[in-house]
């Protein structure tokens, strides 16, 4: 209907306001109906019960925005040509490719000022923090992009590998006493092992199942952390994680007797800036090299198998490729770069309780790699600086956060279903120059 | 080939140019609920011959090549693909095995390719099991040690090959989706070769192509038959792919085997003429369907050689 | 004895309310295939909706509480509805035919969206309600032991059973019903013979709404306390009831309900109360691995 009204209003030159009008009041009634309760009214608490507040202006200027907005949009509608979506799909795959062309170039780059990044001028321990957060979220998302955007595999539950690892770390940590450099790897082994515990029953489920199974053992995780209280400590949490150390060296202002931390050691001066550096260093590290994995591990068979997998799982079927192994190996490395995250998480924390893992988190996850473009990995990038550095630099807009993270998710997928940047290049490309086949007759 | 009776002609697992049997089909039956949609159905294909089932629509031809490929599990029945030196009992493996492990490759009605992926990566997609043994299971391949890059080469080439078989060398970098349909078709018979089967089991390859597009899929069936003496099996409405190429045909109504035996023998039987145009009696073929039969039988379609330009 | 028969009487309520949000699940998923993630929203805005007129007719003095039940029902009903008919408009329907990853993404988008709508417009507080209705029926008295059921729990069932029975009608008897059965046989044909797909969605979205919405203020009157974060698990144990019932099929989606309900009272009586949830969950893998066409549900045979 509204493509063909465009088509009149295209041959015509005219639009018919009429119509328009009906369709913004339509709209405008359905978000008096949506406003009344909920926004109009709110219950407050007062002594002796709950009490109402009144907001009428508030229902007023969500109608009248619905109202106007709707308009604005209908009338752009009617008067641009049809098939839009088709030019605007195409543009946007464009600017997909170029940003991922230029991201060859910009990409060591990018690298080269993330390590500058502590010496720069303007750079303070607040800034370095705030980067080091916005790097673990970077490599998050580029964990569980493996999971979403290669494989296709909806992982609501991604939180739960970096519990795992960030418990496992701490425990082994605080329990035998292990250095960090033998914790992680145990700790992303832990993950990728719970991966594939979890991952073996229900990755031969539909997919929609598998978000909810994933999106339950989210939840599950979190309540046995809760309260398995001999074990986990419950809602106390786990405090005095021991710090990383510069391979052995400890980053502490006092040493003991006949012992050397790294300030001794280098002949510095204490700050404590050595350790938040040497920890954005670290997480940058463990960062480039999930990014490396990713690159190397798409251009593998198993990583092409993902990819297929994510396209057509029933012709993959009747190419001989064992679906269920294949999802598997895809969940577990996801997980393992989660608990490797898990683990960065504790030690520079120190101290973690069931409180940071929750649906929340992996949400902003998922919202990461969404909204940056499933599979892209500069995508990743780009939407993790934007969602993390931009609230982190807005404080005081914290609570519309997750608000605007849900919105966003919506409007996407709407907007652009395979995320914003999302563009794919081939993994391979055939030599068309080099003589050809030489492969002739071969026996099955 | 005696006329047999109703009751024995429905376990016949004769092969017309007494070729070995690749696959032998006996006593298949699937039922969904109460619906029969395969009943009691035998019959052997032959090793590098192309044998094609027909039958009127509903007749149970996609619900055999599903049994037969692993995506549903017979009732009941035996399906056994004897490859020389080894034997496999299909309706005991996974679907991935049986592609995996017996070398049984399909296409499918509406096709099912990895739209988002190049056709060259769709072609590589196909050899996957070689390429991860070549790549240690990800192990080796990962910090590039052993020969993987050799084994990439070689698939590459292959895939390159069965490009130029279906003249797709041009597109091999652009994605599977956005080929035309016969291209599509096309891509997915080379997808199919490229996993090197032993038996190709094509689902109405020639459906919605034009009759130019439907005579070079002839050319190409042929050639992999003597080129690649693999078994082909092959679901088909298009009367003139069938009559034309088929060395065997088996024909299907409500489930059941109608009849088997050469195209020639197919043609003239009267059973199949009923099930196709009802309640004929079996005195004469109708004027058109003789017409088209014999149509049919004319082999110098143009566009011959064309199929393996390049 | 006396402390099972207790438990019994809780768990069917509880599964009564589980049940009213599963048939919302349990429609969609048969009419588009997809999971509204967003539907325990639905019933977590019901809830608020259901206070908020609470609230108002109590200052109004409407206080008889027949009266008071059914207006509050009915508004909420409507209200509610209008959000469930919005969730699908602006994140569903244009994402039909889209790639399979999409819809459910949106869903979930919706669903964080709606929580933090609530927790910002309502506080992230919990919301206590003076009970509306007091009292019960002594069953059974022993020294230790007494089985109450109480006149809410026996509301709460009857309304559930008169909403079920209404709703049976309307899909065996009406247009829409016929419609909606169609719609969820073949699309496309339904969309040929002169079926209006996209209003019939629709109206699934708003009735499924509606029923959340019911459930939202019988949970809000049974419990007596609510936040913006109810509709989560309230959202994840719905869904397994379908699950369990066998998603697509309406009776199998109110079986469920009354089972998961059980099971979870059973569990917290007799097992431990802090692992309630992870029984829900639990049981919603088994199924999904050993009966993914659940109890009721027919078997679906995958399109080759």
């Amino acid at each position: 209907m509204a493509v063909e009204a465009g088509k009149r209003a295209a041959l015509e030159g005219t639009v018919d306001f009429q119509a328009i009008l009906k369709e913004a009041g339509l709209a405008a009634l359905v978000a008096f109906g949506l406003a009344i309760s909920i926004v109009g009214v709110r219950t407050v608490t007062i002594p002796g019960g709950l009490g109402l507040e009144y907001r009428w202006e508030w229902v007023v200027i969500a109608v009248v925005g619905v109202f106007l907005g709707r308009f604005a949009l209908a009338y752009r509608r009617e008067t641009r040509s049809p098939g839009r979506r088709a030019e605007r799909e195409e543009a946007m795959d464009r600017i997909g490719a170029q940003v991922q062309r230029m991201a060859k170039v910009a990409g060591p780059l990018l690298v080269v000022l993330a390590i500058a990044l502590p010496w720069m001028p303007f750079s303070n321990r607040y800034i370095v923090d705030i980067a080091t957060l916005v790097v673990m979220y970077i490599m998050l998302g580029w964990g569980l992009n493996i999971v979403v955007g290669l494989a296709g595999l909806l992982d609501l539950g991604y939180v739960a590998f970096y519990a795992v690892g960030a418990y496992s770390y701490a425990l082994i940590a605080v329990y035998f006493d292990l250095s960090f450099w033998i914790c992680l790897p145990l700790a992303g082994l832990f993950a990728a092992t719970f991966g594939v515990l979890l991952g073996f029953p229900v990755l031969r489920l539909r997919g929609d199942y598998l978000a909810i199974v994933t999106l339950g053992f989210g939840e599950i995780i979190r309540v046995v952390l809760l309260n398995w209280y001999e074990f986990t400590r419950g809602p106390d949490g786990i405090s005095g994680i021991p710090r990383p150390s510069f391979f052995g060296l400890p980053f502490s202002r006092r040493v003991q007797e006949g012992e050397q931390s790294f300030h001794t050691f280098f002949g510095l001066d204490f700050s404590s800036m050595h350790r938040i550096v040497f920890l954005y260093y670290l997480i940058l590290a463990l960062a480039l090299i999930t990014n490396l994995f990713t690159m190397r591990i798409r251009k593998l068979p198993v990583g092409r198998a993902w990819e297929a997998l994510r396209e057509d799982e029933i012709a993959c079927r009747s190419l001989g490729i064992n679906p269920t192994n294949t999802k598997l190996t895809a969940f577990a490395i996801g997980a393992m770069f989660g608990g490797f995250a898990g683990s960065f998480f504790a030690t520079r924390q120190g101290f973690i309780s069931p409180e940071s893992f929750t649906f929340v988190e992996s949400a902003v996850i998922l919202a990461i790699v969404v909204l940056g473009g499933m599979g892209s990995q500069i995508g990743v990038v780009i939407a993790a600086v934007v969602l993390i550095g931009g609230t982190e630099l807005f404080r005081e807009l914290e609570q519309f956060r997750m608000l605007a993270f849900g919105g966003l998710m919506v409007l996407i997928m709407v907007w652009r279903p395979r995320g914003l940047l999302a563009h794919r290049d081939p993994t391979m490309l055939l030599d068309t120059d080099s003589p050809s086949a030489t492969a002739g007759k071969s026996s099955p | 080939m005696s006329v047999a009776t109703a009751e024995t002609a429905n376990h016949d697992l004769t092969i017309p140019s007494g070729a070995r049997a690749l696959l032998t089909v006996e006593h298949l039956t699937m039922r969904f609920g109460g619906l029969v949609a395969v009943d009691d159905v035998s019959f052997a294909a032959g090793d590098a011959e192309i044998t094609a089932i027909i039958g009127p629509n509903g007749a149970g031809k996609t619900t055999l090549f599903n049994c037969l490929t692993g995506f549903y599990k017979p009732t009941v029945g035996r399906l056994t693909l004897d490859r020389g030196e080894k034997q496999f009992l299909l309706e005991r493996m996974d679907d991935f095995r049986i592609a995996q492990q017996a070398h049984v490759a399909r296409t499918f009605q509406n096709i099912r390719l990895f739209p988002a992926m190049s056709v060259l990566e769709n072609l590589i997609v196909a050899q996957h099991n070689a390429l991860m043994r070549a790549s240690g299971y990800t192990v080796f391949g990962l910090f590039g040690i052993g020969g993987y890059q050799k084994a990439e080469r070689e698939a590459i080439d292959w895939a390159r090959y069965w490009l130029e078989q279906v003249r797709l060398v041009e597109r091999a970098d652009d994605n599977a989706g956005d080929l035309p349909y016969g291209a599509q078709r096309r891509l997915e018979i080379a997808r199919a070769m490229c996993s090197r089967p032993a038996l190709l089991c094509l689902d109405e390859p020639a459906a919605g192509l034009n009759p130019r597009e439907s005579a070079e899929l002839n050319e190409l069936l042929l050639y992999i038959k003597q080129q690649h003496k693999i078994g082909l099996l092959l679901i088909e409405h298009d009367m003139s792919v069938v009559m034309e190429i088929s060395d065997h045909i088996v024909v299907l109504d409500y489930g059941r085997k109608i009849s088997d035996g050469t195209p020639a023998h197919v043609r003239a039987d009267p059973a199949v003429v009923r099930a196709y145009l009802g309640e004929e009696e079996d005195d004469e073929i109708p004027a058109e369907v003789a017409a088209d039969l014999a149509e049919d039988q004319d082999p110098g379609a143009d566009g011959s050689g064309e199929v393996r330009g390049g | 004895m006396e402390y099972f028969v207790q438990q019994l009487i809780n768990g069917v309520t509880l599964g009564a309310i589980y049940g009213l949000i599963a048939i919302g699940y349990t429609m969609v998923y048969g009419i588009i295939g997809m999971i509204n993630f967003a539907h325990g929203d639905i019933f977590m805005i019901g809830a608020f909706v259901g206070l908020i007129a609470f609230l108002i007719l109590g200052l109004v003095g409407i206080t008889w509480v027949p009266l008071a039940l059914l207006i509050v029902l009915v508004v909420a009903m409507l209200l509610t509805s209008v959000y469930g008919w919005t969730v699908e408009r602006i994140a569903y329907r244009p994402l039909r035919g889209s790639h399979r990853l999409a819809p459910l993404i949106s869903a979930i988008g919706m669903s964080i969206f709606l929580q933090n709508y609530v927790q910002l417009l309502q506080g992230a507080r919990v919301r206590p309600m003076p009970p509306v209705i007091q009292g019960g029926i002594t069953l059974m008295e022993t020294e230790t032991f007494v089985v109450q059921l109480s006149y809410v729990q026996i509301m709460i069932v009857l309304v559930t059973v008169a909403l079920m029975a209404i709703f049976a009608t309307i899909i065996a008897r009406t247009a829409l019903g016929r419609a909606q059965r169609a719609c969820e046989q073949d699309r496309t044909m339904a969309a040929l013979l002169g079926i209006n797909v996209d209003r019939t969605i629709s109206l699934t979205f708003v009735t499924g709404a509606g029923l959340a919405s019911v459930a939202g203020i019988l949970f809000l009157v049974y419990y007596g306390v609510i936040d913006f974060y109810i509709g989560f698990l309230a959202g994840i144990k719905a869904f397994t009831a379908a699950v369990l019932g066998g998603i697509g099929s309406l009776p199998g989606a109110m079986l469920g309900g009354l089972l998961i309900g059980l099971i979870e009272t059973f569990w917290s009586a007799y097992f431990t109360i802090e692992y309630k949830d992870v029984a829900a969950f639990s049981i919603l893998v088994l199924v999904l691995i050993f009966r993914p066409t659940g109890l009721l549900g027919r078997p679906e045979v995958e399109k080759v």
